[in-house]
């Protein structure tokens, strides 16, 4: 099984760890990764701000370097659902539709691929999980709690292999954290107020740290944090899926 | 550089967010009512099935409707109605003046009705020398306040009652200082009643109106579009054309989804039908259009039409509880009011649809299943397309595309930017950068993940 990874452009810039901590625990899980040099962005950024039209270059990038491989994973819902369902290319449309197939955010991948069953991670700490949107609600990772239905979470599932790992329960399971994209600019106010609701719900609940699968999510609150001075951490989850992993 | 007509989502949000405990406040009370809808929603184990429903009940109706307000109209006209079309706002006003002044009437009462603060008829009729008394609790006491509603079916949701109290005393003299519910619900109804009975024509809105029978139905917890409606020689129904449903029993699809999407109640306290005038009465109803005709030929937006107006969106809508409603300046607020309006007017309202994270949740509220959050996407693009972005967005984005497609550059500016991060935190984390106002910038690491990639595996 041939994999191409795919580590979006914030994580490349600034959570190197984050992609290597991918990388390892789909390479101690059997898989064959390699990651394309000079893949950029899925361009989701210009796209949830209204220029979904200045795309074309890096869809067009996207394909080059992904449309050979049996998989594409990625640890971010978001990015791997803006490809999900925006990534087309003039002339190039089977091999998009190929990716768009066959491209998963991380943690699924584990669950519904992989069928991972047990972890032999460590991480004795207690933590909480932050159910970023479009990872919940766009790609189905977990029941979302608006809806009459039975519940389960892909993220949850995964963390509850972990020795020592003690998961908190929240007050509000999968409110918005505000970043959104370019929102957490041009709304400041509001995204920054979102930010910090979100984290004293964990806070008050006794999250050492704070996971989840998107690192845009986990940024704006650690960026919250940090100005806080507050001891709670965030951790992508293929940080903690992948500690003291032997 | 393009005129700035009125302030704009971000802005208002931000004096919203001026004082931190009120907003607290204004989430939690929100919140309530979204839990509230989630146990009332949990209580029909069909609840999917019934959402699923009423969309394909709405979704007939779209692509029917022409032929669905012809029979509406048949049968209200059978049934001793008179029946006006307006084809937008200012029409809408007019049949409305008409009327009243055909009447000789001053002085009126009307109950909830969106449309109306949707044609903005209260100032209209109020120019024309009318006092329009509004019925609703909570639409009297913004309307004291010389506010618009701030939420749609809770239009006084963003006053606390202390507040309410003062607007009581100076306005209706009930004592300084007492800010009991009760006392002041009390005091309200005694005031109202004397509206009522003295009033000789009442508004209402309508909530559905029915093809087969010519029927309507308005929804209230007070009874008061009943009282008004019941006292008055005119009783005037203003409706969206929107509202029509196609048969009496389809309402027991939308009146079970309706009040427990809304309030969390399992239904409204008052369903009342309203079919043929009295005897010696009169029943006018006025079918609005005002851009309702454009949307349905707009495929991407025409299932904004189903909208039943409950207000779930608004309650679940994080960016909502924490921003109040007055900070869409627009009749409708929230996620649904940000995909109404571009409709009517596009410059006006072209932060909208930015006033929105996209997480989705308005869409998995909303009863007829409106894909709220993808329309709010595409109307991002339409208003891009259509040439209403700022220029300076509209930079950013050009050199964010010229530097993601390009990997030698993006290599490049990813490594400056770090390079600049790590050594002159100061200058980018100054007070200029609306990431770094609340929020430290992300630690510069040494090297990137291609980098690091590079060295260690190929």
């Amino acid at each position: 099984m041939k994999v191409g990874l795919f580590i979006p452009c914030y994580i490349d810039q600034f959570y190197p760890q984050v992609g290597i901590a991918t990388l390892s625990l789909l390479e101690k899980l059997g898989c064959e990764v390699v990651y394309p040099q000079g893949q950029t962005c899925c361009g989701q950024p210009m796209a949830n701000s209204g220029f979904e039209h200045l795309t074309t270059g890096c869809n067009t990038l996207f394909v080059d370097h992904f449309q050979d491989y049996d998989y594409i994973v990625g640890p971010s819902g978001s990015c791997v659902l803006h490809i999900k369902e925006h990534l087309h290319v003039d002339g190039k449309e089977e091999a998009a539709t190929h990716i768009r197939h066959h491209i998963y955010e991380l943690a699924e991948f584990l669950t519904d691929v992989l069928h991972v069953k047990s972890l032999p991670a460590k991480f004795p700490h207690k933590v909480g999980i932050h159910q970023s949107c479009h990872g919940q609600r766009g790609l189905g990772l977990a029941q979302m709690s608006e809806l009459v239905a039975a519940p389960f979470s892909k993220p949850q599932q995964l963390l509850e292999m972990v020795e020592g790992l003690e998961l908190v329960n929240l007050k509000r399971t999968d409110e918005c954290c505000g970043f959104g994209g370019t929102f957490c600019v041009f709304e400041e106010a509001v995204s920054v107020k979102m930010g910090k609701d979100r984290i004293t719900d964990h806070v008050n609940n006794g999250a050492e740290y704070i996971t989840g699968n998107d690192v845009s999510c986990l940024m704006h609150l650690e960026g919250i944090l940090r100005r806080q001075n507050s001891p709670v951490k965030v951790l992508h989850i293929a940080e903690i899926l992948n500690a003291c992993y032997e | 550089m393009e005129e700035i007509v009125h302030k704009e989502h971000a802005e208002l949000a931000e004096a919203f967010n001026a004082d931190e405990a009120r907003v607290d406040w204004h989430d939690e009370t929100l919140w309530w009512v979204r839990q509230k809808r989630d146990k009332m929603a949990w209580s029909i184990p069909e609840w999917e099935n019934l959402r699923e429903a009423a969309s394909r009940i709405k979704h007939n109706v779209l692509g029917n409707l022409h032929d669905y307000l012809l029979e509406f109209e048949r049968n209200a006209q059978q049934n001793g109605a008179v029946v006006h079309w307006a084809a937008d706002a200012a029409e809408h006003n007019r049949i409305v003046l008409g009327l009243l002044k055909e009447h000789g009437v001053k002085r009126m009462v009307k109950s909830k009705s969106m449309l109306t603060e949707e044609c903005h008829l209260n100032p209209f009729l109020a120019d024309n020398g009318i006092e329009v008394i509004d019925t609703d609790l909570g639409e009297r006491i913004v309307q004291l306040a010389k506010e618009p509603p701030s939420h749609i079916v809770l239009p006084c949701i963003h006053k606390k009652k202390e507040e309410i109290g003062d607007l009581f005393h100076i306005h209706l003299g009930t004592p300084a200082g007492n800010a009991d519910p009760k006392f002041l619900t009390a005091a309200a109804r005694q005031h109202l009643r004397k509206e009522f009975i003295q009033s000789r024509v009442a508004i209402t809105g309508v909530n559905f109106a029915v093809a087969e029978t010519g029927e309507m139905v308005v929804c209230t917890n007070e009874g008061n579009a009943d009282m008004g409606a019941h006292l008055a020689d005119v009783h005037i129904a203003c409706m969206g054309v929107e509202k029509i449903i196609p048969q009496r029993r389809h309402l027991g699809v939308f009146l079970r989804l309706l009040a427990r999407s809304a309030t969390g109640q399992p239904i409204t306290t008052y369903s009342s039908h309203f079919r043929k005038p009295k005897e010696g009465q009169q029943l006018h109803i006025v079918l609005v259009d005002n851009g309702r005709s454009r949307q349905l030929g707009r495929e991407d937006f025409r299932n904004s039409l189903k909208c039943i107006r409950c207000g779930a969106c608004m309650n679940t809508c994080p960016v909502y509880r924490r921003s109040g409603g007055h900070s869409y300046h627009n009749a409708i607020a929230g996620p649904i009011g940000a995909i109404l309006a571009p409709n009517l007017d596009m410059k006006e309202y072209k932060d909208l649809p930015f006033a929105s994270t996209l997480c989705g949740s308005c869409s998995n509220v909303c009863p007829v299943k409106i894909d709220i959050h993808q329309q709010l996407y595409k109307w991002r693009q339409v208003i891009t397309q259509e040439g209403y972005s700022d220029t300076s967005k509209k930079a950013g984005m050009q050199m964010m595309n010229m530097v993601l497609s390009k990997p030698g550059l993006f290599k490049f500016a990813g490594s400056a930017g770090r390079f600049v991060l790590r050594v002159f935190p100061g200058i980018a984390n100054n007070r200029l950068n609306p990431w770094a106002k609340q929020r430290e910038m992300p630690k510069a690491p040494a090297v990137s993940f291609s980098e690091w990639y590079k060295k260690n595996k190929k």
